[in-house]
């Protein structure tokens, strides 16, 4: 499976939360197969989805889901440590790791090579972390969420993209529904 | 009162209750004094682009956010600050070391400290400059002016306010 055939199958249990979406393609996608006011998307700014689902997470009560990727953690790594030492349990970190740099034209990444992050956020600190294949992402977030602690998913995947439109919402209405619903 | 009491005295005050704080040897005593406070979460970062995801999450979650970094971060930070807090319009107070002025004892820092004010200049970003130990009375102003106008807004402070570094 790609990920948009994930963000597919499991859009019926995010849309229940407050999802952070990753740059590029995955908040296109997203956008394109269930727009929802819980849903932020990230226009820019590479590498902060886990943080800003983080710091949301610690916020405020409501369980969160950071979708993020295998590049874009590679590029904010120190997000690990963090996340593993200021435990909030209503945050998902869910990173779809396809081994590629799919929104700038599937280049490898080192996830794809030698480098298990799921090593990494183990050995950052973070204590539950899960593999798994793409077939299971559903069943495995659904875990996660009736597990009620803060969770690491590394789901493994095919790389490739659909061709899709860019979001050409003002981030301005983005932020200011997502807060709303935030509220709500 | 000491100057770093004073400091989150006046964060508390305005509602601000979740610190992301990089160190600096200069900002110890208010990093501490943040620490020691019941009503500010403290959440350190690796690295100041980290912090600034974690500050617009925390805003998007209802609560108010500030950064406590070095100057040096300014590079760090352009595209998070164009993209994230300037993009989705987030107010940002940037308590900042400003490294490389008057009494620096450490030549590197000059590197950088001589391009902080350009590029905040560049960013439109409004920046104040504490220099003297009285600078500070205006915090509170600061803060009230960067929750009403939504906008990140640096506060640099240099070596002379913080009293120097002793004997270097």
């Amino acid at each position: 499976m790609i990920r948009s055939e994930i963000l597919r199958e499991i859009a019926p249990i995010l849309r229940d939360h407050l999802v952070v979406c990753n740059i590029g393609l995955p908040s296109q996608e997203l956008h394109m197969i269930d727009d929802q006011p819980t849903n932020f998307y990230m226009l820019g700014t590479m590498g902060l989805s886990s943080s800003i689902g983080l710091g949301l997470a610690l916020a405020q009560d409501k369980t969160v889901i950071s979708i993020d990727g295998d590049g874009s953690v590679l590029t904010n790594l120190g997000t690990l440590p963090t996340i593993a030492n200021n435990v909030a349990d209503n945050y998902i970190l869910m990173i779809i790791d396809n081994g590629s740099y799919g929104s700038t034209g599937d280049q490898p990444t080192y996830a794809g090579k030698k480098t298990k992050l799921e090593a990494v956020a183990a050995a950052c600190g973070c204590e539950n972390v899960v593999t798994c294949k793409d077939v299971d992402t559903g069943a495995t977030l659904q875990a996660a969420l009736h597990s009620k602690k803060m969770t690491v998913i590394v789901v493994k995947c095919d790389s490739g993209n659909i061709k899709l439109p860019v979001i050409t919402m003002d981030p301005v209405v983005i932020k200011d529904r997502f807060m709303k619903a935030v509220q709500a | 009162m000491s100057i770093d009491k004073k400091i989150t005295d006046d964060l508390v005050a305005n509602g601000v209750s979740f610190v992301t704080t990089v160190p600096c040897k200069q900002l110890a005593g208010v990093i501490d004094e943040i620490e020691a406070r019941d009503e500010i979460f403290h959440i350190p970062s690796n690295k100041e682009d980290e912090g600034m995801g974690l500050c617009a999450g925390a805003w998007m979650g209802g609560k108010r956010p500030a950064i406590i970094m070095q100057n040096t971060a300014i590079g760090v930070t352009i595209n998070t600050l164009a993209t994230l807090i300037q993009y989705y319009r987030m107010p940002l107070p940037m308590l900042i070391s400003y490294r490389g002025e008057l009494r620096e004892p450490v030549a590197c820092q000059v590197e950088m400290a001589v391009h902080t004010k350009a590029l905040l200049a560049q960013m439109n970003i409004p920046t104040y400059h504490f220099h003297k130990q009285s600078d500070v009375d205006e915090l509170d102003m600061i803060l009230k002016y960067t929750f009403m106008c939504n906008k990140p807004v640096a506060i640099l402070t240099d070596a002379n306010f913080w009293g120097g570094y002793g004997d270097q």
